[in-house]
C-alpha cells in the first residue's frame, strides 16, 4: 500500500520487473539500477512510463543526465536507521532537479515520515497498520522547520529575515 | 542570553505534543520497545539499570537562574531531589519513570528548555567554552554560533540518521578550554587577514574504543558559508560512514581509514557541487542572533584592589578559592568564578535541588543572573563583581559548595559508571571518591593534575585526556583499572597512553601515589604532568607502578 504525501492512501499500479524477466513492450515498469545499466538502449525505446529503483549505495551523480526519463525513483530504507536514501532524495530533488514521484520503500515508519517527506519523498511505502495508526497524522506534526529543504517549507531563518525587512 | 522568539517555542510546544503522541502509543502497545526505543533516544530518554535516565540538553553549557530553578524542580518533582551534570554539558536524571517524562519536557519547555537529541545517531548537544562571553582572551563570543549551529542540527532533515552520533564543539580563544579535539567536528574561530570572521574546521576526533584527535580539513570557511560546509563535510559521512559495525561508525574511522586529506578533498568537491548561496548565513543574521548575547551592562566603578588584596592575606582558605577558582574577566572589576561539583568524598557532578537553586540565587544576585554548566562537571558563574568575591566564596562554603580545588588533582571528571549506567562495567565514582579523598591533603603541592574516569569503554570519564586516566573494566568478575598516562585535552590535546597492565580497584590510589611521585621527582619548575611524561618518556613510571610487584 502507498501513503501518499497529502495523506491520501493509494495502491501501487507499478511493475517491479526482475532482472531476469523480459522486459514487456507496454505498461509502467520499474527496474532496478543494474538492469538500466545493462539495458539503458532497450529501455529508451519504450515509450510507458519508465522507474528506477536506487540502492542507497548509488550516488545520485550516476543518474544525474537521466533523471527526466523517470516518473518514478524508488529510494531504499533497508532500515530506519540507515539514513542514505535521506541524502540521495535531497540531491535528487535539489542539485539533479528530479520532478517525478520519489518513493521511500523498506523500513518505512511513522515516525521518519516527516524527515522523508522533508528531503522530498512524496510516496510512502506502508503496511496496514498505516491506517489503522493514522499515520497521516505524522505529515502534520511540525510547522517550524529550521532548515531549507526540498519540500520548500518555509524555515526559520528566512521567516525572521523576511520580518524585519 | 538567547531568548526563545516565537518559532522557538512553537517548535518545543510541537516537539512535546508529538512525544506526548509517541510515549501514548508505547504505552497502549502500538509501538514495540524495538520501535519505541529510537523516538524516546531522540528525546534523551534512556533506559537505565534501575529506571529511566533523562539527559537534558543545556545548549553549550548556558542556563539561566530561572532555567536552574526549574531543574531543581524537576529533579526534586520527578527524580530523588539532584542531578548530575555530564562532560557533555548537559543534565543527566536517573529515577525517571516513562509516564512523567512528557510533563517534564513540557516544564523545560515553559523555560526554553528541551531535551532534543541528546542521545541517537544524529548532531548532539553543541559545546563550547564555559567562560565564553567573559574570558579575557576571547576572539569573539562563541555562543552566537553555538546558538546557530543548534538551530540548524535540530530535527535535521537529511542528518537525523547518521551512522552513529555527531558532535560538535566550538572555541572561539586563544586557550581552547571545550576540548574541540575530542569532538567529530571541531571548529575553531579564526579572522584572516582581511580581518573577516570564519571557521578552522577539524573533523574526526572522538574517544571510546578508538580515541583519535580531530584533524584539521580546512583552515578558515568564511562564516557565511557555515551551513554549507558543514552540510558537504555531513553528507560525505551520511554517505561514506560505516554502519556494519556500531564500533567503526563514528566519522573519526571514515577520516582514518581515508586520510585527513582525502577526506577533505570528498568534502571540497562535495561543498564545490553544493548551491551555498542558498544556504548563506548573511551577517544581518548573525547579528540579530548576537544581539541575544549580548554582554550585561557591567558596573565600572573602580573595584579597590587594596582592599580585596588585605581579605585575602587575611583568609588563607579564601586565598586558595581566589588562586584556583577565579578566571580573568574580560570587563575590568569583574572576574569568571567556577562553582566546584568535586567536593571531596561525593559524586563528581552531582547537585542537589537546595545547591542548584542556591546557584541561582547567587547568579542573580552576582552574576546577572547567569550560570554556565563546565565541560569538567562543575558550574560556573560568569560574571562577578572582583569586590563580590568573598562574600560570594562565605555563601558558597557554608553551603558545601566552596571547595577550592579547580584544575587540581581532586578535582576529577567521572562518569556515573555502575552505580547508574547499564552501559558501565565499573564503579567509577568510589575510585573517584578514595582517590579524591587520599589526594586532597596534598594537593596544592601536586599542582595543576587531570584525573579522569571512566566506567567503561565508551569513555564519558574522557580518560585517554586526562593527565592519568583510568577505565575500568571488568575481567573475570573483577574490576580492574586500566591506567593511561600523559593525556591532555585543549590546545595540547593528547591520547594518553596505556602504562602496563591494569590494576585491582583496591590498588588504584596506591599506583595513583607512585606515579604522583615519580613526577614531583622529575618535574621542571612548574611542569605539569603531561608535559613531564612527554620530556622523560613512560619508563619511570612504568617503572615505579609496576617494579614492586
Amino acid at each position: 500500500m502507498l501513503l501518499v504525501e497529502d495523506g491520501r492512501l493509494s495502491v501501487d499500479d507499478w511493475r517491479h520487473l526482475g532482472d531476469d524477466e523480459p522486459i514487456p513492450a507496454n505498461g509502467a515498469i520499474t527496474v532496478s539500477f543494474a538492469r538500466w545499466q545493462t539495458d539503458e538502449a532497450v529501455l529508451h525505446l519504450r515509450t510507458d512510463k519508465l522507474g528506477l529503483r536506487l540502492p542507497n549505495t548509488i550516488a545520485p551523480q550516476e543518474i544525474a543526465e537521466d533523471v527526466s526519463r523517470f516518473s518514478l525513483i524508488i529510494l531504499n530504507f533497508p532500515k530506519f536507521t540507515d539514513g542514505r536514501a535521506y541524502s540521495q532524495a535531497r540531491l535528487l530533488r535539489t542539485r539533479f532537479g528530479y520532478k517525478g514521484e520519489l518513493r521511500a520503500d523498506g523500513n518505512v515508519l511513522r515516525d521518519q515520515l516527516m524527515f522523508m517527506r522533508r528531503c522530498g519523498f512524496n510516496s510512502f511505502v506502508v503496511g496496514e497498520r498505516a491506517i489503522k495508526e493514522d499515520w497521516a497524522k505524522a505529515f502534520g506534526e511540525f510547522d517550524v522547520f529550521y532548515q531549507l529543504a526540498p519540500d520548500h517549507r518555509p524555515w526559520v531563518m528566512r521567516q525572521r529575515l523576511s520580518k524585519h525587512r | 542570553m538567547y531568548r526563545y522568539d516565537e518559532f522557538d517555542h512553537r517548535f518545543v510546544d510541537e516537539r512535546v505534543a508529538q512525544y506526548r503522541d509517541q510515549v501514548r502509543r508505547r504505552l497502549a502497545g502500538q509501538l514495540s520497545e524495538d520501535e519505541f526505543r529510537p523516538l524516546r533516544l531522540m528525546n534523551g530518554l534512556y533506559l537505565q539499570l534501575h529506571a529511566y535516565m533523562l539527559r537534558i540538553a543545556i545548549p553549550y553549557g548556558m542556563l539561566s537562574s530561572k532555567q536552574l530553578r526549574k531543574l531543581a524542580h524537576i529533579t526534586r518533582h520527578y527524580d530523588r531531589g539532584y542531578g548530575h551534570f555530564t562532560t557533555r554539558q548537559n543534565l543527566q536524571l536517573h529515577w525517571i519513570k516513562l509516564e512523567d517524562t512528557p510533563d517534564i519536557l513540557a516544564e523545560l519547555a515553559s523555560v526554553e528548555m528541551h531535551a532534543i537529541q541528546t542521545s541517537g545517531n544524529s548532531f548532539r548537544n553543541t559545546t563550547t567554552d564555559a567562560f565564553a562571553g567573559a574570558a579575557a582572551d576571547e576572539i569573539e563570543d562563541p555562543r552566537p554560533y553555538a546558538e546557530i549551529v543548534r538551530q540548524w542540527a535540530t530535527l535535521h532533515p537529511e542528518f537525523s540518521f547518521l551512522p552513529r552520533k555527531f558532535k560538535i564543539a566550538i572555541s572561539a580563544s586563544a586557550e581552547d578550554r571545550a576540548a574541540v579535539k575530542m569532538h567529530d567536528l571541531g571548529l575553531y574561530l579564526r579572522k584572516n587577514e582581511k580581518g573577516e570572521i570564519g571557521f578552522e574546521v577539524l573533523v574526526g576526533g572522538g574517544l571510546g574504543r578508538t580515541p583519535l584527535l580531530a584533524q584539521t580539513i580546512k583552515p578558515f570557511v568564511a562564516r557565511r558559508d557555515l551551513f554549507s560546509y558543514l552540510e558537504a563535510v555531513l553528507r560525505v559521512y551520511n554517505r561514506y560512514g560505516r554502519r556494519d559495525n556500531l564500533y567503526k561508525s563514528r566519522i573519526k574511522i571514515l577520516v582514518q581509514s581515508l586520510g585527513a586529506a582525502k577526506f577533505a578533498e570528498e568534502v571540497e568537491a562535495e561543498w564545490q557541487a553544493t548551491d551555498r548561496e542558498a544556504v548563506a548565513l548573511p551577517d544581518n543574521y548573525v547579528a540579530e542572533i548576537a544581539s541575544a548575547f549580548e554582554a550585561p551592562r557591567f558596573d565600572a566603578t573602580p573595584v579597590d584592589e587594596r582592599a580585596l588584596e588585605r581579605t585575602i592575606t587575611a583568609n588563607p582558605a579564601f586565598a586558595r578559592w581566589m588562586k584556583h577558582n577565579t578566571a580573568a574577566h574580560k570587563a575590568p572589576g569583574y572576574a569568571i568564578v567556577t562553582i566546584s561539583l568535586k567536593p571531596v568524598g561525593q559524586t563528581p557532578g552531582d547537585c542537589s535541588a537546595e545547591q542548584m537553586e542556591l546557584v541561582a540565587g547567587l547568579a542573580d544576585e552576582l552574576s546577572f543572573g547567569e550560570i554556565r554548566v563546565a565541560y569538567e562537571q562543575n558550574l560556573v558563574l560568569p560574571h562577578v563583581r572582583r569586590d563580590q568575591l568573598f562574600a560570594l566564596w562565605q555563601k558558597l562554603d557554608a553551603a558545601g559548595l566552596g571547595s577550592s580545588n579547580i584544575g587540581l588533582v581532586s578535582d576529577i571528571i567521572c562518569c556515573p559508571g555502575m552505580d547508574y549506567c547499564s552501559l558501565a562495567t565499573a564503579r567509577s565514582i568510589p575510585v573517584a571518591q578514595r582517590l579524591a579523598q587520599h589526594l586532597s591533603e596534598r594537593e596544592d603541592a601536586i599542582g595543576r593534575f587531570n584525573i579522569k574516569i571512566s566506567g567503561c569503554i565508551n569513555a564519558c570519564g574522557h580518560h585517554h585526556l586526562g593527565h592519568i586516566g583510568l577505565l575500568g573494566v571488568d575481567k573475570n568478575g573483577e574490576e580492574v583499572y586500566q591506567i593511561t598516562l600523559g593525556g591532555d585535552a585543549g590546545d595540547n590535546a593528547a591520547i594518553g597512553q596505556i602504562a602496563g597492565p591494569a590494576v585491582k580497584s583496591d590498588e588504584v590510589t596506591g599506583a595513583i601515589d607512585k606515579l604522583i611521585a615519580v613526577y614531583e621527582k622529575l618535574r621542571q619548575g612548574e611542569e605539569r604532568f603531561p608535559d613531564t611524561y612527554r620530556r622523560v618518556g613512560q619508563a619511570p613510571f612504568k617503572e615505579a607502578l609496576y617494579a614492586a610487584r
